[in-house]
């Protein structure tokens, strides 16, 4: 848990509040667009970090506690900010029989984070997708654009090197 | 609309189009078991616990969402329901930690109440249980979200009766809970521990801290009561055992506060039991307080008052009353301070009020504030200008949030966020110090665009001419200059404030104490008189005091130049009627005020003083040492409190005063409405009600007066006072009564000046912006108010509780 919080306050420091404002500045004096101005505010920064939500609150008047329940109901949201690389991990029917959840396995061992979690350094996120339709390739994985097929367990590492 | 008719139970009801299956079951009798719905919030249909079966229609309906409709009939406690219900319970009960025999909630949860009628003992679901952590960071509550139901009441109640928004749902599926943002402890957020979503969860998720393991519901004696602390005067249960307060809940059925409260009232009490309550009398001997007997110190007391008064005459004996004590009190206090031969009697407290008090009294001819709080709720539109409700009345704020989702147009005029900005339609952020030139802007937009109401203007008011003549000059162009607001902005706020039926003005008393804003007073009442909102219900200016019980103390002639009800010591006719029913005769002199003796250099005149209730020393923030000094010069000073406050230090002889919830009395909220409280607990030690004090001290004078309770006091001093004369303690019992309620019969009056003002007609005056100080830095002002709202009103209590320096986090 501290950890998770060491590193959002790294990320989160020098947040561009004008740049904030700007985004939002469409929606202001209408507290029912507050999920649109999330949305901006998320496609700026990759998520929606906590100065920028303060800021969204104060200046869209919406309570903060409002904008988090919003940002934590929709799956779309992100509360933490993602990594430069984003790992896809498919569990489409084929990638499971084919072993994906083993492959899922050695990549948060490698990495030390789950699904969904993104590492320290924010070189990587983990993410766990349905069927990225390919099927013939599998199990297979995303790393941002790239597609990683025919995995198994011990390639994970040498893949993972390749970007830093 | 014609009536609709259904049948519950077997029973044919008529009810109007639109009521729901509950309330019409309620109606009956009927007890529909609820956990998600509230009648102050839109019901959400969350729970389903309230399904009945509907003959003819396929499934079971949630009764509380679910109109009733024309020939219906409805069964409640059908098998079918039944089934439906236990169903609900045994997937509550799941994924709920069924620790009943510790939990505080026991003997008031409808889960447990629902499980019991029902029987649902246990679940066979199995299945993952939440574990989330408790919240008990804060002095006030404990959040146990693994007992919440999720019923969403406390959502409602925050985010909108209340305004806070410190708490909303967060997360989704087996996650979701009620969270403060980022799940951070409740602390942190927006709380301002109003209590209500304490008061209102169905089950035992939030949990005021001090009734810990103190007892169970049905061990505790609960008395009605009044909360001390703000003028508001909000109904509260005293929840006693083993003479001891263990809780506070709100009344609902009362037009006061209709079951809210803010953190003074909710949580503010715990001084009562605070080791540092004054337990006896006390004299000073060599600069050393010794506890003596009440017949020593009371005989002490008249002997030296009666040898200063031979030697200096009755006009160097002074009585400073306090605008927190009882009516009673009060009253007999002044009359002692009378029989006593002078008329040096005063609050020091009201010099903080002046202003108000000054521009009511110019403009309609009485002081007192001109519409009940319960008004807001219905009214067109509201103008609250230098004044933040939310903190210093937060049920006024209540009411104004309520109005506005009912439709009512807010305007807030403040150069910063006020607890009431989120929800403004105006939010008009004028320089600091420039609103006497807004208001005069305002009325002359409004005369510009023709929207004053002519008709009461003619009729009811005089001075317009000049008013007009004089608000000529506050072009909009001309305002927008002096206060930074735009012509646009300053247009569309007069639109709404005049083009509203009825509206309402919102500020405070304490305001002209920020520079620059001398005389908003009168010329927010100009604004009231231009548009017609006087003597009317849902208008009016609200100007709501600070102390409990300000507007009680005065109507009791606690003041140097009137009697009970201001009848004038100067009044022949007036002191002949109080000398027959006193038997002793009243001085025509008018009195020295606070003011005169505390900085108007008459200090020198009084030789003894007694205060009641009252700390001078740091009423106006800060200990200050020129009134100590003052005080500790005098030749006798005997001051009566719960606490050895810095003034009562000072004193020769401090006697031990009861607290609000240990005697009987009344007190006169900011809206003239009488209310009774009822002793809930003893006084510690030799601690006795002030009245009885009062009394007791004056047999000790030589005068012979004899009072069976304090209901005999407030019956002498309602015949003397017109605006009490219909009152007593048994029509209070029955509920409170708004002055002036002449006879036995009047209802009360819930709104001045209807048909007439208190001097014939409306006043308009001519009120000039002064000039700007531009040095005033940006948020003295409201400290200043906040700080008057906050530590003045309630000192020697606030500073004991657990609710003290509460005030520096709200609001910001
Ligand atoms: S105590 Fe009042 S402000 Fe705090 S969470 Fe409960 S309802 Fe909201
Ligand atoms: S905490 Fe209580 S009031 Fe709030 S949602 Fe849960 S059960 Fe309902
Ligand atoms: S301080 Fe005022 S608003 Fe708060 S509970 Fe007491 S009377 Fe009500
Ligand atoms: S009370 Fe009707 S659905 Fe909850």
């Amino acid at each position: 848990m501290n950890r998770e919080i060491e590193a959002e306050e790294t990320v989160t420091e020098g947040i561009d509040l004008e740049r904030v404002d700007s985004l939002i500045e469409p929606y202001l004096g209408r507290k029912e667009m507050m999920i649109p101005a999330l949305q901006k505010v998320q496609n700026h920064f990759g998520y929606l970090p906590r100065p920028a939500m303060e800021q969204v609150s104060k200046r869209m008047r919406v309570p903060l506690s409002r904008l988090y329940g919003v940002a934590t109901f929709y799956a779309q949201f992100k509360m933490k900010p993602r990594g430069r690389y984003i790992i896809r991990v498919c569990k489409g029917t084929a990638c499971h029989i084919q072993g994906s959840p083993k492959i899922a396995e050695r990549i948060e061992e490698t990495l030390g984070i789950e699904s969904g979690e993104t590492t320290d350094d924010l070189r990587f996120t983990l993410e766990e997708v349905a069927c990225i339709g390919a099927c013939a390739l599998a199990p297979v994985i995303m790393i941002n654009d790239d597609p990683h097929g025919r995995l198994s367990p011990d390639k994970v590492k040498d893949i993972l090197d390749n970007y830093q | 609309m014609s009536a609709i008719k259904l049948t519950i139970d077997g029973t044919e009801v008529e009810v109007a189009p639109g009521t729901t299956i509950l309330e019409a079951a309620r109606r009956l009798g009927r007890d529909i078991p609820t956990f998600c719905y509230d009648s102050e919030l839109p019901p959400n249909g969350a729970c389903r616990i309230c399904l009945v079966e509907v003959e003819n229609a396929r499934t079971l309906v949630a009764s509380c969402v679910a109109p009733a409709g024309s020939g219906m009939v409805i069964h409640t406690e059908s098998e079918r329901v039944i089934r439906a219900r236990r169903e609900v319970l045994t997937l509550l009960v799941a994924n709920h930690p069924l620790d009943c025999i510790t939990c505080e909630k026991t003997g008031e949860c409808k889960l447990q109440d629902y499980c019991y009628r029902y029987g649902v003992a246990d679940s066979n679901y199995g299945g993952e249980v939440k574990k989330l952590d408790y919240d008990d960071t804060n002095a006030f509550f404990l959040r146990d979200m693994n007992k919440c139901i999720l019923c969403g009441i406390c959502v409602g109640k925050c985010q909108d009766v209340i305004g806070a928004g410190a708490i909303d749902f967060a997360r989704r599926g087996f996650t979701s809970n009620v969270a403060p943002p980022f799940e951070d402890p409740i602390e942190d957020s927006t709380c301002i521990f109003c209590g209500l979503c304490m008061d209102s969860c169905p089950v035992g998720a939030l949990i005021p801290k001090y009734s810990f393991s103190k007892g169970r519901p049905w061990q505790v004696e609960k008395t009605r009561s009044v909360c001390p602390y703000c003028s508001v005067g909000c109904n509260i249960y005293l929840h006693v055992k083993d003479n001891e307060v263990i809780g506070v809940t709100p009344v609902e059925e009362n037009p006061v506060n209709r079951g809210h409260l803010c953190a003074r009232g909710k949580f503010g009490w715990d001084y009562l039991q605070s080791g540092d309550r004054l337990t006896s009398p006390l004299v000073k001997s060599n600069g050393v307080f010794i506890e003596v007997s009440w017949e020593e110190a009371l005989g002490f007391i008249a002997d030296s008052i009666e040898e200063i008064m031979e030697r200096y005459g009755s006009d160097a004996i002074m009585g400073l009353c306090s605008p927190k004590t009882t009516n009673e009190e009060s009253y007999l206090f002044q009359k002692l301070i009378r029989f006593l031969g002078t008329n040096n009697v005063d609050s020091y407290t009201r010099h903080c009020h002046a202003p108000a008090v000054d521009g009511m009294m110019k403009a309609f001819g009485s002081a007192a504030m001109t519409n009940s709080i319960e008004e807001l709720a219905s009214t067109g539109a509201v103008f609250v200008i230098a004044a933040d409700p939310y903190v210093s009345h937060p049920i006024i704020s209540y009411r104004v949030r309520e109005a506005v989702r009912k439709g009512a147009k807010l305007i807030v005029a403040d150069p910063d966020p006020i607890g009431l900005t989120d929800i403004a339609h105006h939010h008009l952020t004028l320089r600091d110090g420039s609103a006497v030139a807004l208001v005069n802007g305002i009325a002359n937009a409004i005369i510009e665009e023709g929207l004053q109401d002519q008709l009461f203007i003619d009729r009811r008011t005089e001075g317009y001419d000049a008013f007009r003549a004089a608000v000529a000059e506050y072009t909009p162009r001309y305002t927008a200059e002096v206060t930074g607001i735009s012509e646009e902005d300053l247009r569309s706020a007069a639109r709404a404030y005049a083009g509203a039926g009825s509206a309402a003005i919102i500020s405070t008393v304490g305001m002209d104490y920020s520079a620059g804003n001398g005389g908003l007073v009168l010329a927010l009442a100009n604004l009231a008189l231009l548009t017609g909102n006087l003597g009317k219900e849902s208008a009016g200016l609200y100007l709501p005091y600070g102390e409990n019980n300000l507007q009680g103390a005065s109507d009791m002639g606690a003041l140097p130049a009137v009697l009970t009800g201001y009848q004038p010591v100067k009044e022949k006719s007036v002191r002949v009627k109080f000398a027959r029913a006193w038997g002793t005769d009243i001085s025509d002199q008018e009195g020295l005020s606070a003011a005169d003796v505390f900085e108007g250099g008459a200090g020198d005149k009084i030789k003894a003083m007694l205060i009641l209730d009252e700390n001078p020393v740091t009423c106006v923030g800060g200990e200050d040492e020129e009134t100590a000094c003052y005080l500790a010069g005098l030749d006798f000073l005997v001051v009566q409190d719960i606490f050895m406050t810095e003034t009562a230090a000072l004193a020769d002889v401090v006697l031990p005063a009861a607290a609000f919830a240990e005697q009987q009395g009344t007190y006169t909220n900011t809206e003239r409405r009488v209310q009774l409280t009822r002793p809930a607990v003893k006084p510690p030690g030799d601690a006795f009600p002030g009245w009885a004090i009062i009394a007791e001290l004056a047999g000790w004078l030589g005068f012979d007066w004899a009072y069976d309770g304090a209901g005999d006091v407030f019956d002498e001093m309602a015949s003397l006072t017109p605006q009490y004369a219909g009152m007593s303690y048994e029509r209070l019992a029955q509920g409170s009564l708004q002055w002036p309620c002449p006879t036995g019969e009047h209802p009360g009056t819930a709104y001045l000046y209807e048909g007439r003002f208190s001097r014939g007609l409306g006043l308009f005056s001519v009120v000039e912006q002064e000039k700007l100080k531009v040095s005033e830095a940006a948020g003295t002002k409201k400290d200043a108010l906040v700080h008057h709202a906050c530590q003045c009103q309630s000192d020697s209590m606030n500073k004991r509780s657990v609710v003290r320096n509460f005030y520096r986090t709200v609001g910001r």
